[in-house]
């Protein structure tokens, strides 16, 4: 391919210089391309490639008085449970006594949160009263648990966008809510996120 | 009739000229990289499919290692002056103003402010440094800190960041938070790693149909 050609034909013979056995010396610049041309491709896959975004939050004002604020349907409430270890727990509207609508879900695979959320809105949808906004129902409450990482909140805000969910809040969990969902974390197999 | 001779030409083809702009372009790029400086405190944040870019002039960011640990950042020199002042008057901390000015980042309690702006500036590493206490709901110092900054911005607008580890708990996050609440600060931005929509979702038909993200 690319060669540089030191054997520098035809010049006069150096004095006292008996035999100018010149070897010609072909140096292949073929590597040195290649090199050039990789850290080329390095350079700009470094020059900002990739900025970190920003997922924006808004706080819900503390010093509205509750009974101002919205009430949340029952029907179209969904609750978000997250445990330690990448669990994750919900239920739809009210919390039963004997806590047998606590439901676990993954974060990804099958029964996936996503589904949940989905399956919910398709309900509240289906038994929506105002044709303008059949969505208006749907609120998910978000309720971390003690041990959950950051990474499991930001995930389910994250779903809320995906989602499209125009109503949700984070919230503490309440005791009782904490005792199960430290129950289910106990018995629950270690999962992925 | 005679021979067909085909005139043999030689095909090397001299490139030199193509090794001139590979190196050109090289320069190029390798004059206009911009490399990222190297953060003392280690975070790996979340990815989110939100589209907008965070700022990286004049924010405010609260970082939270995963290790649980709160740090402060301060962009504006002048709005760490006016926070500096503002907690000495306030607080009678005894800040010395021109360390805290230089400083990038603070990451101590009250108490050990002072030590922390005597180790030097490459020392300061997010794993050795206590971070600003903010779990206990009766000494949340971060209140007290986003207080001052409230009022060092007090009239302009203030960018408020807050950038966590993946692996930090929530107990850290909820302290922040709370303290955001007791200063009545509504609006702020979480930094994460850009990701697309999933597809299939909602999210997605909407971008696919070109529906303006209010994001």
């Amino acid at each position: 391919m690319a060669e540089l050609d030191t054997s520098g034909g035809g010049h006069k013979k150096g004095p006292g210089v008996k035999k100018g056995k010149k070897l010609s010396t072909r140096v292949d610049l073929t590597p040195m391309v290649d090199l050039g041309f990789l850290l080329i491709t390095f350079f700009i896959f470094t020059t900002t490639m990739s900025q970190p975004t920003a997922m924006k939050l808004l706080l819900p004002d503390d010093k509205v008085k509750p009974d101002e604020q919205n009430k949340a349907k029952e029907s179209g409430a969904l609750t978000i449970l997250m445990g330690a270890d990448n669990h994750i727990y919900y239920y739809e509207g009210q919390l039963k006594s004997d806590a047998s609508n606590f439901l676990s879900a993954s974060y990804n695979g099958e029964n996936s949160i996503r589904d949940v959320i989905l399956k919910k809105k398709a309900y509240v949808r289906s038994i929506s009263t105002d044709p303008n906004d059949p969505e208006h129902d749907l609120v998910v409450v978000i309720k971390p648990g003690q041990n959950c990482t950051y990474k499991n909140v930001i995930d389910i805000l994250d779903e809320m966008s995906i989602n499209v969910v125009k109503k949700f809040a984070l919230v503490d969990v309440f005791d009782i809510e904490q005792q199960l969902i430290d129950k289910s974390d106990a018995t629950a197999t270690p999962s992925s996120n | 009739m005679g021979r067909a001779k085909l005139p043999r030409k030689s095909t090397t083809i001299d490139m030199t000229a193509m090794c001139d702009v590979a190196f050109l372009l090289l320069s190029f790029f390798i004059l206009t990289t911009k490399f990222k400086p190297s953060e003392a405190i280690a975070v790996t944040t979340p990815s989110s499919v939100s589209s907008k870019v965070a700022p990286n002039k004049d924010f405010v960011l609260v970082t939270i290692d995963k290790d649980g640990k709160v740090f402060l950042t301060i962009d504006d020199k002048q709005k760490r002056e006016l926070v500096a002042n503002s907690m000495n008057t306030t607080k009678n901390l005894g800040i010395d103003v021109a360390k805290f000015k230089a400083a990038s980042f603070i990451g101590s309690s009250f108490s050990g402010l002072n030590s922390f702006l005597s180790i030097s500036e490459e020392n300061r590493k997010g794993d050795q440094l206590p971070g600003i206490p903010c779990k206990d709901t009766a000494n949340n110092e971060l209140t007290v800190w986003m207080q001052a900054v409230n009022e060092a911005y007090a009239g302009s607008k203030m960018d408020l960041l807050l950038k966590g580890d993946n692996l930090s708990k929530y107990p850290s996050f909820k302290g922040v938070l709370t303290a955001f609440k007791k200063n009545n600060i509504q609006k702020f931005q979480m930094v994460t790693n850009p990701e697309n929509a999933p597809a299939g979702s909602e999210l997605y038909k909407r971008s696919m149909s070109g529906e303006k993200q209010e994001n």
